[in-house]
């Protein structure tokens, strides 16, 4: 094995080191730590399906009333902050393109909910996990010689460049994907759940502070959408650079743990 | 790789059954202590049943955020009702001296109150916010009686656990358990903003729930029936929004 394998190797401090054995050893008898742990690939896919059921259900939440408002209180007789150019579901809310989606905020609500307890359930499970199992630390926090702009400068240098990443990086991260997914779980996702309390009349009663916070509950469901917003663009980049570093390999890798037969071979 | 996998198998399987005997036991103990809404049934169930356990726990002894007089809107808005039958316009014209909210099921003294019988009671004033589930929303000043000073002038009985209220309007009805019925913010609201609550906006009479979004307040009440189940009312969801769709609970 080469320095650079090495190198990734050691990484993966609570797993076995295999560095020697490979060296010496005519055929390898110690597998590869799987490139996702179980938990991570399940919360992963348990995050996207919460992540979709509630993107679809809060755009048709959205159609009721496609205005956004700054302050505690907004309402149709109200100037908006901004509005969407969009059909609406609802007859006293015109935007000036009628009144032609179908109106699903019964079970568009319910849903939303539903899917927002999974979200939340299966985020506290992996972060507690990872909190425990040192996952942040070890996988996401930038390792120590690119926590500096020069970091980020080399990998978007090398996005830029078009350059492959080496067989060797396959199972590691540049500095700027663990800042993204560091901002994703630790900012992003909990901005989404506080703004998304915040325009509760139940939860603001037992925590006033957290839509007073933002400015009030028409501030915090202007933020909600803003922040979507940020997340599905996380989404369509994370879906993007997948798709350009090998789509399947990589799905593969996020299901079964492993992106393809042969350890250390997979494809960039 | 066989014998991590048999290791990995006892640990899932363990993980597995300790999850399921959770659920039952969290199953069990949302029954006893009566925090399964009466919409839990089907798909959606699960989630309605943590959100409204979750928040009915947040809310016992907290109180709807309340405003300074500065924020109360001055285009509040209200989505247009239904044109009033005849006997309501006749009602509006003789100042709704004829209104009357019956009181009836699980009380001690059934009862019907005039519009004038509940301005005798203690009235209190609110400045809490309405907010649609459309998203819209706006702040203004309500003034009734909270339905507690009714309630208890009847004499709820022990066995009581929602209080279903009506409207004129057929096909607009809910309930509230009771711990929301007697929650000191639970108004019947007879006034807006210093004035007489518009029709427009539910007058004479509407049931402020400020706890929970715009749809549970409903307009122009005239029944409350206290009971110990929601089976016999309407499909037996709590209320009408469950049957066109919408949740029970409202609290978000």
């Amino acid at each position: 094995m080469d320095s650079a394998g090495a190198k990734a190797c050691a990484r993966w401090s609570r797993h076995t080191c295999y560095t020697a054995a490979v060296v010496t050893a005519p055929t390898p008898v110690v597998t590869k730590p799987p490139r996702h742990a179980a938990v991570v690939r399940v919360t992963h896919w348990l995050t996207v399906i919460a992540f979709v059921a509630l993107v679809v259900t809060g755009a048709e939440i959205i159609l009721s009333h496609p205005r956004f408002y700054w302050g505690e209180s907004g309402n149709p007789n109200m100037h908006p902050l901004f509005s969407l150019p969009l059909p609406t579901s609802r007859p006293w809310v015109n935007n000036g393109f009628g009144t032609a989606m179908p109106d699903g905020n019964g079970w568009g609500r319910y849903l939303h909910f539903e899917a927002a307890w999974l979200l939340v359930l299966t985020g506290a499970a992996y972060v507690l996990w990872g909190l425990a199992r040192g996952h942040f630390l070890r996988d996401l926090v930038p390792v120590r010689g690119e926590r500096s702009a020069g970091g980020f400068y080399r990998a978007v240098r090398a996005y830029l460049s078009g350059q492959r990443t080496a067989a060797s990086h396959a199972h590691t991260y540049n500095a700027l994907q663990r800042v993204t997914y560091l901002a994703v779980v630790f900012v992003l996702f909990p901005l989404m759940v506080w703004t998304g309390l915040a325009m509760s009349p139940s939860f603001t009663a037992a925590v006033p502070a957290a839509a007073s916070l933002l400015g009030g509950r028409q501030s915090a469901r202007t933020l909600h959408f803003l922040v979507t917003l940020l997340l599905v663009l996380f989404v369509a980049g994370h879906v993007g650079m997948v798709a350009l570093a090998g789509f399947w390999p990589r799905t593969r890798a996020m299901i079964l743990g492993r992106s393809g037969s042969v350890p250390g071979e997979e494809k960039p | 790789m066989s014998t991590i996998s048999r290791r990995r198998l006892l640990k899932a399987g363990l993980a597995t059954t300790a999850g399921l005997a959770g659920v039952a036991v969290a199953d069990r103990l949302a029954h006893h202590f009566g925090l399964v809404p009466p919409d839990a049934g089907g798909i959606f169930g699960p989630g309605e049943t943590l959100t409204y356990a979750t928040q009915s726990l947040l809310t016992r002894h907290t109180l709807a955020r309340e405003f300074p007089r500065s924020m109360i809107s001055t285009n509040p808005f209200a989505v247009p009702i239904a044109p009033p039958t005849e006997a309501f316009k006749h009602s509006q014209a003789i100042g709704f001296s004829d209104w009357r909210l019956t009181v009836d099921g699980l009380v001690r003294h059934p009862a019907s109150f005039s519009l004038a019988d509940l301005k005798s009671m203690p009235i209190e004033s609110q400045i809490t916010e309405v907010s649609c589930e459309e998203g819209w929303s706006y702040v203004a000043e309500w003034i009734g009686t909270p339905l507690h000073h009714v309630l208890r002038e009847v004499g709820v009985l022990p066995q009581a656990r929602y209080a279903a209220y009506f409207s004129v309007e057929p096909t607009q009805w809910d309930s509230l358990d009771m711990q929301e019925a007697m929650h000191p913010q639970t108004i019947l609201a007879m006034g807006m903003n210093n004035g007489d609550l518009p029709v427009a906006f539910g007058g004479p009479l509407r049931l402020r729930v400020p706890l929970q979004i715009g749809y549970k307040n409903i307009k122009f009440l005239n029944r409350i029936t206290v009971t110990d189940s929601m089976k016999a009312f309407g499909k037996g969801m709590g209320s009408a929004s469950p049957e066109g769709g919408y949740a029970w609970f409202a609290g978000i």
